[in-house]
């Protein structure tokens, strides 16, 4: 057991809090708000072969996604760091430990969630010619 | 470190004994893998949501016309009570690490009132999502569906959503609840909901001013597409049947599968938060018996809080992808 003496983190930890209540506010406020100009995708996708799939491919987020919701996804990836860097005490970890974790959940996290979205997408494509909308 | 450590006879306690690979004892380094884990099972729920999602994009619930209850108050109040219980987790988050830190300093009062502050606040979001779940399953303006099982809301003229009690003909109703007693074998109906069939579409033909609004998305405004008259009436005439409220079968916010996902991972969800209450009351029942100051150290209270800190950073993606998106 370690028994080396600790020393209070009550201020960062009442600082951390003010962050993530500071992002939630942030969160709900542009979830209400739903400003016009980050409704829609910034750019539209690149046509012409190998570049512009390259193009696509790297401006992806920009292209295939609202802003929107880009920008709460990358929000709720600072709320879980914070959580898991300051609540959870990841930074006391070793290097091994924190590498061990983190990054076999983010790698595998990303891979199925990409293989996920891009068969429910080309899913939806396929499908939705077949639904009838006129009465 | 030994090769032949296995056989040592120091070590063979079940916990590794002194030993500490990557310098965590043995029960935290575990609990970090069981998280890891369990991270990775609600990723694939979420996930798997996300597939739905993107396989329905063009027809898919709106979150701020599904989830816009607050306690005590009438009317149309999206994203406020999400955002109180998503405080109300964070908050007992920060009395657990709070918790911890007073562990460290082996001040068992302290960590005594913030143990019980976090079960405080662990059950009040418990209460919260039971509020959310009889809200979401009770319904609340209902909705028409259709013969191949699309689902059609009624608007005013101004485009807002208007529930079928205000505007159905109301009159004697001939109509009785199926029920066990007088089924074939012990079969029983659903509940009859408030207003027939019938009485909305009378309503409806009476009120000229009303017109429906279907499931579809217009693609440029990103709002759920609203019908001429003309094109209402004949929509509903391939109506089938009045809907209240969300099931695993139907709900009255269109797509069944959203219903299905919403159950399923906050019900998960909530089953951590309730299996981490009772670890909390375990662990501070402890903490008051002394069993953790005669130990000297409170790191039970540690690997407690890694898994209460877990349940919270699920909802924080839970949150993002439930409700914001």
């Amino acid at each position: 057991m370690t028994t080396h003496a600790h020393e209070s983190h009550t201020g960062r930890i009442w600082k951390v809090f003010g962050i993530l209540s500071l992002i939630t506010i942030i969160e709900v406020f542009f979830g209400i708000w739903k400003p016009g100009f980050l409704m829609s995708p910034w750019l539209s996708p690149f046509e012409g072969g190998f570049f512009g799939a390259i193009g696509n491919f790297i401006l992806g987020i920009f292209i295939y996604i609202k802003p929107l919701n880009f920008f709460f996804i990358a929000l709720t990836v600072v709320k879980a760091y914070y959580i898991v860097w300051f609540f959870m005490h990841m930074s006391e970890e070793t290097k091994g430990l924190r590498r061990a974790v983190v990054w076999t959940s983010i790698f595998l996290i990303v891979y199925l969630t990409a293989l996920l979205l891009i068969e429910g997408s080309y899913v939806g494509d396929a499908i939705s010619p077949y639904v009838k909308w006129d009465y | 470190m030994k090769a032949t450590s296995a056989l040592d006879s120091s070590v063979d306690s079940w916990d590794g004994g002194d030993k500490e690979p990557l310098k965590a004892s043995y029960g935290k380094m575990m609990m970090w893998f069981f998280i890891l884990s369990d991270a990775l099972t609600f990723s694939g729920f979420l996930t798997a949501y996300g597939l739905m999602r993107f396989k329905f994009s063009d027809t898919w619930p709106i979150a701020d016309q599904v989830f816009n209850h607050f306690p005590f108050m009438h009317g149309d109040h999206p994203m406020y009570f999400v955002a109180l219980m998503t405080f109300v987790l964070i908050f007992s988050s920060v009395t657990m690490v709070l918790a911890v830190d007073a562990g460290h300093r082996q001040d068992k009062k302290k960590v005594t009132s913030y143990m019980f502050l976090t079960i405080i606040g662990g059950l009040l979001f418990l209460g919260s999502q039971a509020w959310e779940w009889k809200n979401f399953i009770g319904g609340n303006l209902g909705a028409i569906q259709m013969n191949d099982g699309k689902i059609i809301q009624f608007v005013n003229a101004d485009g807002k959503q208007i529930a079928l009690t205000s505007f159905a003909k109301t009159g004697p109703i001939d109509r009785v609840n199926h029920e066990r007693g007088n089924g074939l074998w012990y079969t029983s109906g659903e509940d009859l909901p408030e207003v027939s069939l019938a009485q909305v579409l009378d309503g409806f033909k009476e009120n000229t001013s009303l017109t429906v609004r279907i499931e579809k998305i217009d693609p440029v405004t990103g709002d759920k597409i609203i019908l001429d008259r003309a094109q209402a009436t004949r929509f509903l005439a391939a109506s089938k049947r009045v809907v209240y409220g969300a099931n695993l079968r139907v709900n009255e916010y269109g797509n069944t599968q959203f219903a299905d996902f919403f159950f399923f991972i906050t019900g998960f969800h909530g089953f951590h938060v309730l299996s981490g209450i009772i670890i909390n009351i375990i662990i501070f029942v402890n903490v008051l018996l002394g069993t953790y100051e005669k130990r000297k150290s409170y790191e039970m209270v540690e690997k407690a809080a890694l898994y209460w800190h877990f349940v919270d950073l699920v909802w924080v993606f839970v949150f993002t992808f439930f409700y914001l998106i």
